[in-house]
Order: structure tokens, then sequence, then C-alpha cells
């Protein structure tokens, strides 16, 4: 009965969301017609159908640009979908139907929700389809491989130059971004576990801020008010790092103290430039679209394929924000 | 048609200015629980008890402050608004849309008064579903809630928008006018103030409370219910816009994810002060000191290093302590 009721919601909002695709206006030009399936632009050879968790947001464009290079260079056609926001689960569940009705050589999914994909992909499994996860898994065994940034071992490099720069000693902090979600979690405990193994300094408190750029100004505030001696403090993505910076800002507290974030963005780029923030990790997004067309087209040829892909990151600070490779992966 | 109020007792009418002693009493207890807080802490913590943190304490409880003090006015005439936190963020994008050169551009001032406007003109709308099409608060301000939360999304393309290039905006909220006290705070004061005044000195207040304590009566007694509605909620917005303002000049930005719960922060200081979701009954101080308290004990929890999970239940624990203390005390005196 509830199984039933489900699956009519489910086909309800599908075909809702269907509509809204075909009357949406103004999408990118990598926007398929939801009716027909997808349709890879030019070239010739295998065809890897991309969906992803976003579609004009920075990070994901980076993602596209590293996919399409890799799609010029190994001779394959792409097409890049994603959906509005990345929260719209039903979207993109409908944008991984429709490329599969494409009849793709592979596909590669970022999954939005791990548990509501589970039933396409065992589908494309069916359909002997290979499927690459990229920037986040799925709970599944079926995907081929999973190409995403190691960000237990990129907090750990954050922390590693917290250590450095804060001198070994004294208190340090961490504003996270949650407390549930992998990426929440990874680099929480890579940037604690460094810091408690490798270092005299002490994790004096956690606390979260569900990317609420201005919970995050509150909780730094109370840090820097309940621990006049801290050295450092660590954001565990955007909004926290923007809050950080915020707060140590209001109460003119940047000396002696190392503040570390991760990701990019203009605030945290800007703040950099100008000593309101000592470094932050990136990831490589644009590396995550290039290895994810390699691990799809290795796929395609029947060749074995590392179960995880580590895409890589980089400490970023004042002295190698113009590199080449950090330019690449930096977005305002 | 009609403006001159009719000077009938149209329906029991309890505010700050005609207190009754329930209302002295939630005070009453509400000041009080906050005094204990702050000894607790203060006892328990060397670090709470200074200039610096109370001063940060206020600056945490000034935009929840700010919101729930024009979410009042919305709850004291039984009504919801569910829209505050993304509309607050829909004018703090509107803003950066006006006054900044990836956009229009305009002269700053300008760009702030704009903004301003542009949420009043939503709560002119949200008001004129809920007076004049009969939609329920809860639903009208539901919707308004996903679709400023989907509009920000969009005007920004999901990145956030900084006002760097603004200089002295972020003196609005974080400089001091009076030494030690950041100017958030000092525009929640005066805000309070503001409230106060409309609701217990002006028809708006005194329309607000009397349409929730009974519609009916009010409409009969030859109040235009449908116009005064309308403009309470026009008023609930206006604050909610000023609102975004404060928090785009402290986060010297606007962020577009920003937002959601923060209505429920705000109904839940309106709560712990006393005023009634039922309708009819209202108190501005109470709303203030419910949102000190709420910042209080996050703040204080923190500093004493207690894990965030504990703080979400410690406020939890009060809401239900504030509200039940009131049920059962007025259940003694035999009111309604």
């Amino acid at each position: 009965m509830k199984t039933i009721k489900k699956r009519v919601l489910g086909a309800v909002s599908i075909l809702a969301v269907s509509a809204l695709t075909l009357t949406a206006c103004g999408r990118g030009d990598a926007s398929t017609d939801a009716a027909d399936g997808a349709s890879p632009e030019g070239g010739s050879g295998p065809y890897v159908a991309i969906v992803s968790k976003g579609f004009s947001q920075q990070f994901w464009v980076s993602v596209r640009e590293g996919a399409e290079a890799a799609a010029d260079e190994l001779g394959a056609r792409i097409t890049f979908d994603g959906p509005d926001t990345e929260s719209d689960v039903e979207q993109q569940i409908q944008q991984l139907q429709t490329a599969m009705n494409g009849n793709p050589d592979a596909i590669g999914f970022a999954a939005l929700d791990s548990e509501a994909s589970i039933p396409l992909i065992e589908q494309a499994d069916a359909d002997g389809i290979p499927i690459v996860a990229f920037d986040s898994g799925v709970e599944s065994e079926i995907p081929v491989t999973t190409v995403a940034t190691d960000n237990y071992a990129a907090a750990a490099e954050a922390a590693k130059h917290m250590v450095e720069l804060a001198g070994g000693t004294g208190k340090v902090a961490v504003v996270a971004h949650d407390q549930t979600s992998l990426t929440g979690t990874q680099r929480r405990d890579g940037f604690v576990d460094y810091i408690e193994q490798n270092s005299d300094m002490e994790i004096v408190d956690i606390q979260y801020t569900n990317s609420d750029v201005l919970k995050a100004t509150n909780v730094t505030n109370a840090f820097l008010q309940a621990n006049p001696d801290l050295k450092g403090i660590f954001a565990t993505n955007e909004a926290s790092a923007i809050g950080m910076i915020t707060a140590i800002d209001e109460l003119g507290r940047k000396d002696g103290l190392t503040a570390i974030g991760f990701d990019s963005g203009k605030g945290q780029i800007d703040a950099i430039k100008d000593g309101r923030l000592d470094g932050a990790i990136t990831q490589d997004p644009y590396n995550i679209g290039y290895r994810t067309v390699e691990a799809a087209l290795a796929a395609i040829d029947g060749e074995e394929v590392e179960e995880l892909v580590d895409t890589g990151f980089y400490f970023y600070d004042a002295t190698n924000l113009e590199d080449e490779e950090i330019a690449r992966s930096l977005y305002e | 048609m009609t403006t001159a109020p009719t000077e009938q007792q149209t329906a029991e009418v309890v505010t700050e200015d005609a207190p009754g002693r329930q209302m002295r009493w939630q005070q009453f207890m509400i000041v009080g629980a906050l005094v204990v807080l702050f000894v607790i802490f203060t006892i328990a913590s060397p670090n709470f008890l200074t200039v610096s943190n109370v001063g940060g304490i206020l600056l945490a409880a000034s935009v929840t402050g700010i919101l729930a003090l024009g979410t009042s006015f919305v709850i004291a005439t039984g009504g919801i608004d569910l829209s505050v936190g993304t509309t607050m963020t829909l004018v703090s994008v509107m803003l950066a849309v006006f006054g900044t050169s990836n956009y229009l551009g305009l002269p700053f001032p300008v760009a702030i008064v704009l903004a301003l406007a542009f949420g009043a003109l939503l709560g002119l709308l949200v008001g004129f579903l809920v007076s004049h099409l009969g939609i329920p608060p809860f639903i009208a301000t539901l919707a308004m809630m996903m679709a400023t939360q989907g509009a920000s999304l969009i005007i920004t393309g999901s990145t956030p928008q900084y006002f760097t290039e603004v200089d002295g905006f972020r003196n609005l909220a974080t400089g001091q006018l009076i030494p030690k006290l950041p100017n958030a705070v000092l525009i929640f004061l005066v805000l309070a103030v503001v409230a106060w005044f409309l609701m217990n000195k002006t028809l708006i207040g005194r329309y607000a409370v009397s349409i929730g304590s009974n519609e009916e009566a009010t409409k009969v007694s030859g109040v235009d219910t449908r116009r005064w509605k309308l403009y309470i909620y026009l008023t609930a917005f206006v604050f909610t816009a000023i609102a975004g303002i404060v928090m785009a000049s402290r986060l010297n930005s606007a962020q577009p994810a920003l937002g959601v719960g923060y209505e429920l922060e705000a109904i839940a200081a309106v709560v712990i002060g006393g005023t009634s979701l039922a309708g009819g009954r209202a108190s501005i101080i109470g709303t203030v000191v419910g949102a000190t308290l709420m910042a209080t004990l996050n703040n204080g929890l923190q500093i004493l290093g207690i894990a965030q999970e504990w703080q979400r239940i410690a406020v939890a624990v009060v809401i239900i302590i504030a509200v039940w203390a009131d049920t059962v005390r007025r259940r003694r005196s035999g009111e309604a």
C-alpha cells in the first residue's frame, strides 16, 4: 500500500519536474530535452553521459571543463547536466533517466541522494552501462569506481599547515559545516586526528554551522571570547570560513591567530590576498571532471579501474594563488 | 471604509500597556530566567561576563531579535510568518542587485531604500493573500518562504555577493556609535522601542491583538479588519527587511543559501516572551528578552564547552517551561 502511494507520488513529481524542465528557459546550452533523451554534442567515439550535482555554480563549471578536456583528448562524446540547486533531488533523478534514454556507453554520476538513485543505477547496470560515481559515492557496489577528493587527507594537509604556522602548541578550534554529511565528518576528523597525533596543540572546541554564515560568525565570536589565548581556527567549507573571517575581523583578533579555510570563493580569496586568512584547501574540480571521463572510457574498454580515484587537493595561500594549477581550481 | 475607530470594548486586549496580572507574571518570570542564566554562566566561566562577550551575545541576538519584533505583530493576530528568514535573505540579495556594480550599481543609500521598499512590497503581497484572498497565514507565508528562497538562488546564481566595493557599509552593523556596543545591537534596541510604541500606543498593535483575541467581534465593532491585517503584515515585513540590511552589513555580503530556520528561531523568541500563538496577547519586551535568552543560552553553553547538540535541547526545554508555566498559572486563575 505504502509503496504504491510512494510510487504514484514519485511518478507525479517526476511528471511535474519534466513539465518544469520542458518549460524552463534560459538554462545552459548543455541542457537536454527531457522528452527524447540526451543527444551528445558532435564528435565521434564512445558516448559518456554525465549528471552532476549542479550546473551554474563555479565548482561544477570547472568539473565540466575538465570533463570536456578529457573528452577532446581521449576521443569521446559527452553530455553534461546537473540540477539547478543541490537540493533538487527529483530533478537530478529525472536527468539521470534522460541520460539513460540516450543509450550512453557509460554514465558519470554525482549523487545528491544516494538512496533515491539506486533503482536507476540498478537499471543501468542491468542494461550493461558502466557507472562512474564522482564527487561523492553511492551506497552500492554497482559503480565501477568513485572519483572524488579524499577529504580526510585534505583536512590533514590543512592541519599540517596549521601546526607549521601556529608553532605547534596552543589551542585550536574547528568551525565545521555539519556532523552528518561525509564531507563534514571527514574534514573534521582529518584535521583533528592530525593535530592530536602530530603536535602538542589542543582542540578546544568543535562547533557546527549547517553552512550558515551568520551562525558561523556567532560561534567563532564565542570561540574567541571563551579563549583569549586561541592560536588557530580551521573552517571546513566556504560558508564556515566566511563566518570565521567575519568574526575575527569584528573583534580585531587576527594578530597571533592562524586562520585556515576550505574550498574557494571570492570571500576567501580576497581575505587571503589582504592577510585576513592564512590559507585554504581547494579541491581540484577540473581534475574530478577529467578523471571521471578517463575512468568511464577505461570501463567501456573493459579495463580494471581502481575502486577509488583520488583527484587531489591543494593548499593555497598568498604565495601560490597565481600558480596555474591552483588558479584553475579556484573560482570566485 | 471608515477609519474612525470606535471606542467600544471589542474584546479583552492584553498588552504591556494594560498588562493584567498574567502578563506581568510572564515578564517577571522570563527576566528572572535571564538573570539566573547570567549568574550561572558568570560563576562557571571567567570569560562569560565581559563587556566584549555580552556585546557578542547581543550581536548574536540582534538579527533574530529584529525578525522576532516583526513576527510579534503577526502572531498577535493569531497568524504566523514562516517566510521571515528567506525574505530577509532576498532583501539582502536585492540590496546587492540595486547597489553593487555586478548589477545596477545605484548610489548605495538609494539601494538601501529600494531594498526596504521591496521588502515592504512583499509584505503587502502576503497581507493581500491573507486578508483579501482568505489564504491561511501558514500557507501564504510558506509559499512566500519557498518563493523568496528560490528567487535568492536564481538571482545570484547561488553565489554569495560581496559589498567590499561599498566603503563603510560594514560600519552600519559593526561600527560603534556608542563605544563597546556594535551598531547592530543599537539598531535592534531602537527598533524594539519603536515596536513597543506601535504595539502599545497605536491602532496597529491594538487591532492586531484584538483581531487575535476575537476577529468577529472586532469586525462587528466597525474595524476594517482586512485593511488592518494588510498594515500588520506590511509592518512585520518592514522589520524583516531591516534585518536583511543589518545582516548584509554584518557579513558584508548577501548569502543566498542562508535563511531557512530563522523563522523558527524568531517564533521561539516570541513564544518564550509570552506572546500567545493563539493570538490576543503580545509582549514586545518579552520578545526582546526571549531573543536575548536564546542567544545567552547558546553562547554560555558554548563557552562552557558543552556540545552544540545540547544547546538545541536546552532551548527546547526553555520553550516548554515558559509556555507550560504560563498555562498552569492561567488555569489556576481561571482565565482562558
